[in-house]
């Protein structure tokens, strides 16, 4: 039964925002209430189509930022000369519609069946769908380690900081802030390459799976570096974003 | 114009498709390589979506819109295997 439902076609729907949270100053939560979600795993996304009054349609994908037994809710950056994001996460209010359809994608999740040690990199709001994959973990009770290696351009910048700073339970959250740090700042300061990752990523041969999401420089570097570390390409699960792509 | 990846067009090939595929593997029909869709290079604002191979930069996948009807180019391809219905609850 519930299978014949998920197979049934993708179709737009109408949700609407349950409530708001700013993040940082550019980037917000959105919780969505939506009537006909079928459930999601952790990494995958939805996509948001806004129509204008003369009927020109702008769609973006975001990644989704909650966990599957939590209700949906996306995690979006302004990009100042964006066509979806500044509508987000400046003028949408708590009550109000959006369409979207979803969840999308099976290519960049996880779930709590795979016992792998786990290396989490994210680029700026690439911690969205990791942050998905952490809640997941802790609320299904999976206890793979996990090693989260997160590149800010300050501390201001830093998306669910306070989240990532209660993690536990063999969570090992390593941040670096590549443009400006805060007096007394004791993480590593200098953009990710080959050498950081060499500090940071779980040794080869502890069969770790990665998942590295960001802007898409970011994320070429990143899976170079971790396959010139001998992980092998499938291991290594790849998202890129940029001015089009949302999250 | 900056390149994504099959992630970002995960909606629109479901749209097309009836199904996910971002986890079905592309063999590419100039140079072989098979990388899953989701590892395709995608440009999202050329004249259409084109979704290219990350080993030769041949053109794979092509999406087009005319008229609110989805024209869909897979010849680049040499074969599109879905992904394995046990692995996937879509």
């Amino acid at each position: 039964m519930a299978r014949a439902a998920v197979r049934g076609r993708l179709s737009w729907q109408i949700a609407s925002v349950d409530a708001v949270a700013e993040e940082t100053p550019r980037v917000r939560t959105i919780v969505l209430e939506v009537p006909a979600w079928l459930g999601h795993r952790a990494g995958q996304h939805l996509d948001v189509r806004l129509t204008a009054a003369d009927g020109y349609r702008a769609e973006r994908s975001y990644s989704i930022a909650s966990a599957p037994d939590e209700p949906v809710a996306i995690t979006v950056e302004r990009l100042e000369d964006g066509e979806v994001s500044p509508y987000l996460t400046e003028e949408l209010r708590v009550g109000d519609a959006l369409e979207l359809r979803g969840p999308v994608g099976g290519y960049f999740v996880w779930g709590p069946e795979d016992r792998s040690p786990l290396l989490l990199v994210a680029g700026g709001s690439g911690i969205v769908p990791l942050r998905a994959i952490l809640r997941h973990r802790r609320r299904s009770g999976a206890d793979v380690p996990v090693r989260l290696l997160y590149s800010s351009r300050s501390l201001e910048d830093v998306i669910y900081r306070a989240e990532l700073d209660e993690l536990a339970d063999g969570v090992e959250v390593i941040q670096t802030l590549t443009r400006e740090q805060p007096p007394g700042w004791t993480g590593y300061t200098r953009r990710v390459d080959a050498e950081l990752l060499g500090e940071v990523a779980w040794p080869v041969d502890e069969n770790p799976l990665a998942f590295v999401c960001g802007p898409t420089s970011f994320v070429e570097t990143v899976a170079d570096g971790l396959v010139g570390l001998g992980y092998p390409a499938v291991r290594v699960k790849t998202e890129r974003f940029g001015p089009t792509g949302g999250r | 114009m900056e390149a994504l990846d099959g992630n970002a067009i995960a909606g629109l090939l479901h749209d097309v498709f009836d199904a996910e595929m971002t986890s079905a593997t592309g063999v590419c029909g100039s140079c072989g390589a098979s990388r899953q869709v989701a590892e395709l290079v995608v440009y999202v604002r050329a004249p259409g979506t084109v979704a290219r191979c990350r080993s030769c930069g041949s053109v794979l996948i092509v999406v087009a819109e005319v008229r609110g009807i989805k024209c869909v180019d897979l010849s680049g391809l040499a074969s599109l295997e879905p992904p394995t219905a046990a692995s996937d609850v879509d």
